[in-house]
């Protein structure tokens, strides 16, 4: 209550302590970053090479691990995608329980998908390559930022209300589709159903450099915004208040985000909890809540879970069709335990 | 400098503020005062840039709030809002650096470290710099969020409620601080407050607002009148003067001096 006790010398000798006192409680580089990243490439060489039928000085080897890499690559991105998709929507939506999945954004994805077989038939499955699917791209992402823009704009951002209308919509656009999915001819619908269940195992090789960029490119610039995202999920008021223009950040989340669902759900199709479960095992794992950590961290540790579970799955109950069944589950019962505990904040 | 023009502001049907023009010079502790629903922090979140007026202008150090570069407006206004609730876990010392972040973008410098350091020395929270913010009491983490308005430096500090779930002793603490900060930083200090009394101990100037326009604005002396506070508040107060303070006494209705509550009845009109 004296004036005296705060006057702003005191803050003098504070400074002279070294500057390192900001990171005792948060490590530089947090273990857990190391441990899921020596884990990662473990599983990623793994997958590569192990059970390979031909032995490693012939030929022959190369061959086969060249074609795995195709899957291990694949794996890698959806990984990236989806860990960096949940822990950005978590940022900009300023809660750490929905997830795009939850929200429908696959579910957009795939009405979309047949929305476009059932308007132009077969002729939108004869046209390939990068143009179509940057146009696809396009529309998911055009008509992610309309709807969850508008969503998530204004007083109407209740997250009970959010997670009712979200789950609505997903339930509604999945309801439309298969209503669509019922019209097509059985040729029609097979060539959908290839595009819409992509698996790891039919990877297309000619899409993966194309996504890994867009991939890597949201990343580094993720990156580089660190510092701005750690200002977004303080939410709107403070993130104003320390001259961000908040909206335009959101949008620009929301698109980046569903730029990221719609790279990873055109290369394997849907995944409901799995960037749920690692964005949350990620914030457990780091000291700190700083997107310089928890980005990279997610990252890595979505790596070592999918390619962990890759390498289990083939190698030890030679059931690789299951992984998704099985992070799924493992993941919606993590979303269960976390609702359970801490309830809707 | 906060100039006000002809700013108002509708929520659905309902006026909740204005028209209001009104100027508040460099320096010193404004309290804005008035019933509930009033319009005090309407305004305060107005001029603060987190909320935009249906028409009007407000100045800040020369800036429009409305079409300035945001960047730009928050190295001279700072606003913090009475209810923060963040989902990231942070320090104290973490909360406090973010003050820095329209000067730094991020990139603490020497010299965002001081300010740091300054901010967290200024609200005696030096000791508490590593705790989380979940770990501390109402009143140290009312006093971290303070810290980091100070740390962003601006001309204009703006304080919705700073005083809200804090007891007796971390009040007076708060607001002290407050006034030094006034004093000895130079800052200019708008805030809401809840209690007259804490306006009229230590604000240099009183704005009192009721049914969202200005109805009284001057020194602690002009407004703590009995006749004002009636007529403001719209219920009888009296006024005592202890140790040089003004007091308004306001407890029990029937207790009040019917000269006081005199003033009510004819000043309510407007």
């Amino acid at each position: 209550m004296s004036a005296e006790a705060s006057v702003p010398t005191v803050g003098a000798e504070a400074s002279a302590r070294p500057a390192a006192a900001a990171t005792t409680r948060e490590r530089r580089v947090p273990l857990a970053a190391i441990v899921a990243g020596a884990a990662a490439a473990l599983f990623a060489v793994g997958l590569l090479v192990w059970g390979n039928p031909v032995p490693a000085d012939q030929p022959g080897f190369w061959v086969i691990v060249q074609s795995r890499s195709v899957a291990v690559a694949t794996i890698a991105l959806v990984a990236a995608a989806q860990a960096l998709a949940t822990v950005l929507f978590h940022t900009a939506t300023g809660n750490r329980i929905l997830t795009p999945s939850i929200l429908g954004f696959d579910a957009l994805y795939t009405l979309m998908q047949t929305a476009l077989v059932f308007v132009f038939g077969m002729a939108a499955t004869q046209v390939e390559g990068v143009g179509k699917i940057v146009a696809q791209s396009a529309l998911m992402v055009l008509f992610a930022t309309l709807l969850y823009g508008w969503l998530f704009s204004g007083k109407r951002a209740n997250l009970h209300v959010l997670l009712l209308v979200g789950v609505v919509l997903g339930v509604g656009f999945g309801s439309v589709s298969t209503f669509l999915q019922r019209m097509l001819t059985p040729s029609e619908f097979d060539v959908l159903a290839a595009r819409l269940y992509g698996s790891i195992g039919r990877g297309n090789p000619e899409v993966l450099p194309w996504a890994a960029l867009v991939v890597a490119a949201i990343a580094v610039w993720a990156w580089r915004r660190r510092a701005a995202l750690d200002v977004i999920a303080l939410g709107r008021d403070a993130a104003t208040s320390l001259g961000l223009r908040y909206r335009r950040e959101i949008v620009v989340l929301l698109v980046v985000v569903a730029v990221l669902v719609s790279v990873s759900t055109t290369m394997v199709g849907p995944m409901t909890f799995f960037g749920f479960l690692v964005a949350i095992m990620s914030y457990q794992f780091v000291s700190s809540d700083r997107h310089g950590q928890v980005l990279p961290v997610a990252v890595l540790l979505g790596l070592a879970t999918l390619l962990g579970a890759y390498f289990v799955m083939q190698h030890v109950f030679a059931a690789a069709g299951l992984v998704s069944i099985v992070i799924e589950f493992v993941g919606g019962l993590a979303f269960l335990i976390v609702i359970l505990r801490k309830g809707l904040r | 400098m906060i100039t006000i023009e002809a700013v108002d502001k509708h929520y659905r049907a309902t006026r909740a503020l204005g028209p209001v023009d009104l100027e508040i010079a460099s320096g010193g502790l404004t309290a804005l005062v008035g019933p509930n629903g009033a319009g005090k922090s309407t305004l305060l979140t107005i001029v603060g840039r987190l909320l935009d007026p249906d028409s009007g202008r407000v100045r800040v150090g020369g800036l429009d709030v409305v079409t300035a570069k945001p960047r730009e407006l928050a190295k001279v206004v700072s606003i913090l809002k009475q209810e923060n609730h963040f989902v990231a876990r942070l320090t104290v010392r973490q909360l406090v650096s973010f003050g820095r972040f329209p000067h730094s973008q991020g990139r603490l410098t020497a010299a965002d470290r001081e300010a740091v350091d300054r901010a967290l020395a200024f609200l005696d929270l030096e000791g508490f710099e590593e705790r989380f913010l979940d770990e501390l009491s109402g009143g140290q983490r009312q006093r971290a969020f303070v810290a980091m308005v100070l740390a962003q430096d601006t001309e204009v500090v703006l304080l919705d409620e700073p005083l809200a779930a804090l007891d007796m002793r971390h009040a007076a603490a708060m607001m002290q601080r407050l006034r030094d900060a006034a004093d000895e930083l130079g800052k200019t200090i708008v805030l809401v407050v809840h209690d007259v009394n804490f306006a009229s101990a230590y604000a240099d100037r009183i704005i009192a607002l009721a049914d969202g326009r200005i109805v009284a604005s001057g020194t602690p002396e002009e407004i703590m009148r009995p006749e004002v506070l009636s007529a403001v508040f719209d219920t009888p107060v009296d006024v005592v003067e202890h140790g040089g303070q003004r007091l308004a006494v306001y407890y029990r209705p029937d207790a009040v001096p019917a000269a006081a509550g005199t003033g009510s009845a004819s000043a309510s009109e407007h």
